[in-house]
């Protein structure tokens, strides 16, 4: 299965989805669904030094610089996790690092209303992962 | 209706005791709060939310040293709030009674008072494996100033101490346990009087990490023998950052404090400090004042009730609970003892607990997911945390029987 976040499937793509629903249980199954969109990751990446700090659930993440783009495996254990990762890789998967740092990710997440479940204490880590990302697209970046 | 819950509901006046607690009576993402946190901490009664009001409105000053009305105001209050705290443990003295923070500040100032001065590297500290953290590592800190080891009990596949494999580890080496009355994490109730008495034919001290059983029943310092017993006040509808902390007047006296600063002193000079006489020697610099007196009213309030009636009454509410969990299917039990209080912990065949809570919590119902700070017990069990639903006399049937309803909604996003 090929990642279809950050090239067939858009962070506006998923701002767009969103706006259409209204009920939490239309919302979430959506957020779930595009958990399950999201390849899982090899088993033999899900080592300890993959893992983002600060989660309730396992997230792994491992970068991928290529032909001046970013790319990223990544995974969780927890299915709401997932979903919210393939939201955050809607934004950077496949991406010249100077794209991912310009990136306004605080108004994509306002936009999709997902400002709470990044709440630290939230313990899912996004903010973590967030922030990780970042780094390394500085560290491969023009700077 | 089960039978314990029928027979119990008519003793307490139910509909009172709801509107006692203010925050209960909200809508959470648009549905009735279902408040099922209450091991994390608990709601508070309009009477101490009153009691804080009226501390700061009415009597804020400091205690023990102003020359005016208002201090001495404060001062009586702060202190009737210590005799409570004493007579609802059941101390023969209030000089027994020492503020702290809470449980883990009480069981720290016990392992840096008590045992760092006394202890060699030829000393065994036990605890259980089924502790909370607060009762984890302020032990393994003073292991690793003294040199003593920490031994742990085994807890069998129930969540039940294995009371044989304790007795094997006692012998004259053995100078503190220290375990929990009641588990955060699996609601065991632990038999800690055998374990005191067993602890001390060998001549060791024994705390009791009280912080889950006080909530839940009565509390006899006298009759269990314990050496120190800590609670903390937010779990017992009092306000955060209050705890106490219960011990022996001949031991609390033979102790040094290992806080130093204002209140706790009686005399200072660059020679030489002597220090306050107890309980003060322990509480350095100017206390939780507010907390301390809210921590009173809360003991005033569950006195109006026969507390043997609203245990019974929980018991009904786990009990019912529980029968509803064995019941659905792909849910299993974590934590099945014999003896259990407030704690229902269990798991979605095939789901994760964050995602379980995340659900939850998007249909009004407050429940904690995760290791609940006991990762060893969680690391014996091979799961990374469970879904705990914890219990008080305020929530009921109908709490529980919303909670299965949204368990068997988010089995259609999830299973
Ligand atoms: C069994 C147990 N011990 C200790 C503590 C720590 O209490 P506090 O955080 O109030 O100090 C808790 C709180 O979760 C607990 O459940």
């Amino acid at each position: 299965m090929t990642n279809p976040f950050g090239t067939t499937i858009t962070s506006s793509d998923i701002v767009e989805d969103l706006s259409f629903f209204d009920s939490w249980e239309d919302r979430y199954r959506y957020i779930i669904d595009l958990g399950k969109q999201l390849p899982a990751i090899d088993e033999s990446l899900k080592t300890d030094d993959r893992l983002i700090q600060g989660c309730q659930s396992q997230v792994w993440l491992e970068p991928y610089y290529h032909n001046g783009v970013l790319s990223f495996d990544v995974d969780s254990d927890a299915h709401i996790v997932r979903g919210l990762l393939a939201m955050v890789m809607s934004a950077y998967n496949n991406k010249p690092p100077a794209e991912i740092q310009a990136f306004d990710i605080d108004s994509f997440f306002n936009d999709i209303d997902l400002v709470k479940h990044l709440s630290p204490t939230r313990g899912n880590g996004l903010r973590a992962m967030v922030q990780k990302i970042k780094t390394i697209a500085q560290s491969n970046g023009p700077s | 209706m089960n039978d314990a819950l029928a027979k119990n509901i008519n003793a307490i006046d139910f509909a009172s005791i709801r509107k006692d607690f203010p925050i209960l009576d909200q809508d959470v993402n648009g549905y009735p709060l279902v408040y099922l946190d209450n091991a994390a901490t608990t709601q508070k009664p309009q009477s101490v939310i009153q009691s804080l009001k009226n501390y700061y409105s009415r009597n804020n000053s400091n205690v023990h040293r102003g020359a005016h009305t208002l201090s001495d105001r404060a001062t009586a209050d702060f202190e009737n709030a210590r005799v409570e705290v004493q007579h609802f443990v059941n101390a023969s003295k209030r000089e027994e009674i020492i503020w702290t923070r809470g449980t883990t500040e009480s069981i720290n100032l016990v392992a840096q008072s008590y045992a760092r001065p006394r202890l060699t590297n030829k000393d065994i500290i036990i605890v259980s494996a089924m502790e909370h953290h607060s009762n984890i590592v302020p032990w393994q800190m003073v292991c690793e100033q003294t040199g003593a080891t920490l031994k742990v009990i085994p807890v069998n596949d129930q969540g039940e101490l294995d009371l044989s494999a304790f007795q094997d580890m006692l012998s004259e080496q053995v100078k503190m346990v220290s375990v929990g009355h009641v588990s955060n994490a699996l609601g065991s109730i632990n038999p800690v009087k055998e374990i005191i008495e067993a602890a001390h034919a060998v001549g060791a001290k024994v705390m009791i990490d009280g912080a889950q059983a006080a909530p839940h029943f009565a509390i006899d310092v006298v009759d269990l023998d314990c050496d120190f017993y800590a609670f903390s006040g937010h779990k017992l509808f009092g306000p955060t950052g209050i705890g106490v902390l219960y011990g022996k007047e001949s031991l609390l006296e033979s102790m040094q404090p290992y806080q130093g600063g204002g209140e706790m002193i009686e005399v200072v000079s660059f020679d030489k400090t002597t220090f306050n006489q107890l309980p003060y020697k322990f509480e350095a610099g100017t206390p939780n004042i507010a907390g301390a007196i809210g921590l009173g009213a809360a003991i005033q309030y569950l006195n109006q009730f026969d507390r043997l009636e609203l245990q019974r009454y929980e018991d009904g509410l786990l009990e019912l609970a529980t029968e509803q969990a064995l019941a659905t299917d792909d849910i299993k039990l974590v934590g099945t003892a014999k003896n259990k209080t407030g704690v229902l912990s269990f798991l979605i065949e095939g789901t994760h607990p964050h995602d379980v809570g995340t659900l939850l919590d998007q249909q009004g119902i407050a429940v904690r997911t995760g290791h609940h700070c006991a990762m060893p017990i969680m690391k014996q069990f091979n799961i990374p945390g469970t879904i705990r639903a914890s219990f008080s006399f305020y929530n009921n049937q109908q709490d529980v029987e919303r909670l299965f309803a949204a368990i068997n909604k988010v089995k259609t996003f999830l299973v």
